[in-house]
């Protein structure tokens, strides 16, 4: 049951700054900062944190939908990122993606069923022939009609385009999904149907997913692992119960008070962080949350902290836990 | 009990489009008392963003155009001002904030111009007096080095921080009616943690009366005294905070309600509401939330229910309640 999917080893990505007539490199936004991880078979892992700290960097780098600028992806022990083009095109329809905004990841021209279907056609597993046939499974399995074959994108509204998204990564049965924001644009009533959806696929098909998300609720609903991550870095990593019901790092649980939660009566202490997120391309030194922490001392202004094991599997990094 | 500053009478906001009338807001009525926050909660498309507009008068006409109903604040129906003495109100006694802050600014003029403009419009301020105010609001909203930011232009603030000027703004005026429309959704959780604490600190300061248009029941359940829950251009149920989130009584506020996954309370399923949202143009006579419902009657299919207050006071349009308390 428990074997390693996917194991990231100090992932980095950069992203050059250019600037000037000849667009020289001026700077680097260090989008993602070596992180490290694994995915379990059949374990969806969260990746949680704000925006433009890397999440969606990190879900694209390890599909290779960007090239990394240091590090290891190994999916089921091969390094994505050392294969050749060719193997690489094999291995695509095991990982798929969904993204948050399916609208405009579909071809508005093109008729939903074919833009389902078109993947099973280009890699070869079927004549074009049998395309219908295959994509109306897909479809029902979604919650969708068979009549939406022929339908286009802009007469879908926003909960059946996310179906679709998630069809259209189904049908190549992938083994592992990275679900980038996928209920962030819906409303809640429709939100539920998805996650419901997605957790009911998860168990039929023995799918392992990455999930990226700022809402931190749906996270706690949907994840048994989960990942925050601040700047580019990794602040804290641990299996869902230990992550909700004992934060370690200083983030999570500001992150954590944040939330509002729908309960009139309810009055707690509330962590409210000071300041904005600082750049990327310029971010501070020493503990990069040092700006915004509570807790700072001199420590955390000067020296890094290492991402370390407190026990358990609950890793964080942090100087003063 | 405070007076009532402002009340919705029967509006009705209906949009002409090519595919057909889309009544965005239909019959609608509520009121908003001094110093009370109201939150009107719905999903997109229900009305709540044009209930808003159609109290700024900022429909867009055509298509849009108030059909019928009356805004009355203090007494006075805005419905029937002139478009000066309007003019006079907005952004001076009632004013609102947006959910894209970036949008909402002019790119090209600076942070300390856009906050003088209605100083010097309403309050006849002098350029002078105008510029130093500014400096003194947007130290209020909480940023620091207000000196420099005054001379700054937009695109080089964060999101938090623009949003934290158009409260500033908003503000300017000292008005009496704060509108926000989804001030925080565009936002991130810890900066909305403190959008929504100043929203809160200013509105008791002032004794303002807030609006407050959102999606999450989590900021409702923060920030409001009342909830007005609106469904296809209706309120379908408004109730004090408590009596919304204890006792909830129409079924599509009991979905909503279940729908959200709560942090702490983990469900193995969420309770989902099945379907969707009806197509706004063509609604029929029944009620709108009947194809959607688990306890959808007979009598749903054919008559839509009235608004109906209770003892309590919580006001519910479903035919389950029918018959009790009035």
């Amino acid at each position: 049951m428990s074997e390693q999917l996917l194991e990231v080893k100090d992932l980095k990505k950069y992203f050059p700054i250019k600037a000037g007539v000849f667009q020289r490199t001026v700077g680097h936004v260090k989008a993602v900062d070596g992180v490290s991880f694994t995915v379990k078979r059949g374990e969806t892992l969260g990746l949680v944190g704000e925006s433009g700290c890397g999440k969606s960097t990190v879900g694209r780098t390890i599909v290779r939908l960007y090239d990394k600028t240091e590090g290891s992806v190994l999916y089921k022990g091969q390094d994505i990122h050392e294969l050749p083009k060719k193997e690489l095109r094999k291995l695509r329809p095991k990982m798929q993606l969904v993204f948050q905004d399916p609208f405009s990841s579909l071809n508005p021209r093109l008729k939903v069923g074919e833009s389902i279907g078109e993947a099973l056609v280009d890699h070869g597993f079927c004549s074009p022939s049998e395309m219908r046939e295959k994509v109306l499974t897909v479809l029902d399995i979604c919650g969708l009609a068979p009549y939406h074959y022929d339908r286009y994108p802009h007469e879908f509204s926003g909960g059946q385009r996310q179906r679709i998204g998630i069809a259209r990564a189904l049908i190549l049965k992938p083994d592992f999904i990275v679900l980038d924001e996928p209920v962030s644009a819906l409303d809640v009533s429709i939100q539920a149907q998805i996650i419901n959806l997605l957790t009911d696929l998860q168990e039929r098909q023995e799918l392992t997913y990455l999930f990226i998300s700022h809402d931190l609720s749906v996270v706690e609903h949907i994840c048994t692992k989960v990942a925050v991550m601040y700047l580019g870095s990794m602040v804290e990593m641990a299996s869902r119960d230990e992550l909700f019901n004992h934060p370690l790092h200083p983030y999570t649980k500001a992150l954590l008070s944040a939330v509002p939660i729908p309960d009139p009566t309810l009055k707690r202490e509330r962590i409210i962080l000071q300041g904005d997120i600082p750049s990327p391309a310029n971010p501070p030194k020493g503990c990069k949350f040092h700006t915004r922490c509570p807790l700072a001392t001199d420590i955390c202004r000067e020296q890094v902290p290492e991402f370390r094991d407190m026990g358990g599997n609950h890793f964080v990094a942090c100087h003063l836990v | 009990m405070a007076n009532t500053l402002l009340e919705f009478r029967n509006l009705k906001t209906y949009f002409y489009t090519e595919a057909g009338v889309v009544k965005a807001v239909n019959d609608v009525s509520f009121s908003i008392r001094e110093g009370e926050t109201v939150c009107v909660v719905g999903e997109s498309g229900c009305g709540k963003s044009i209930t808003a507009m159609s109290l700024m008068r900022l429909i867009p006409s055509p298509p849009g155009k108030i059909e019928g109903g009356e805004i009355l604040y203090q007494g006075k129906d805005l419905l029937k001002l002139k478009d000066g003495e309007m003019r006079m109100l907005r952004g001076n006694e009632i004013s609102m904030i947006f959910q894209e802050p970036m949008t909402s600014l002019n790119p090209v003029l600076k942070i300390g111009e856009q906050i003088m403009e209605p100083l010097i419009e309403h309050k006849f301020l002098s350029k002078r007096e105008a510029r130093q105010k500014a400096i003194e609001l947007i130290e209020q909203v909480g940023i620091p080095r207000a000196a420099e930011i005054v001379d700054a232009y937009p695109h080089e603030l964060s999101g938090g921080m623009r949003q934290r000027i158009m409260i500033a703004i908003a503000l300017s005026c000292d008005p009496k009616l704060l509108i926000a429309d989804e001030p925080t959704t565009a936002l991130d959780v810890t900066i909305q943690a403190q959008i929504l604490d100043l929203l809160r600190r200013l509105k008791q300061e002032r004794n303002m009366s807030l609006m407050l248009i959102t999606h999450d029941l989590g900021v409702v359940a923060e920030m409001a005294d009342y909830v007005v829950v609106m469904y296809a251009g209706k309120v379908i149920e408004q109730a004090p905070v408590k009596e919304i989130f204890k006792n909830p009584r129409h079924p599509y506020t009991k979905g909503l309600l279940k729908a959200k996954p709560i942090i702490g309370q983990r469900t193995t399923r969420l309770y989902n509401i099945p379907g969707m949202v009806p197509n706004p143009i063509g609604l029929g006579d029944n009620c709108h939330f009947s194809d959607r419902c688990e306890h959808c009657m007979e009598i749903c299919l054919t008559k839509q229910p009235q608004l109906k207050e209770d003892a309590n006071g919580s006001k519910v349009a479903c035919w389950l309640y029918e018959g009790e308390g009035a």
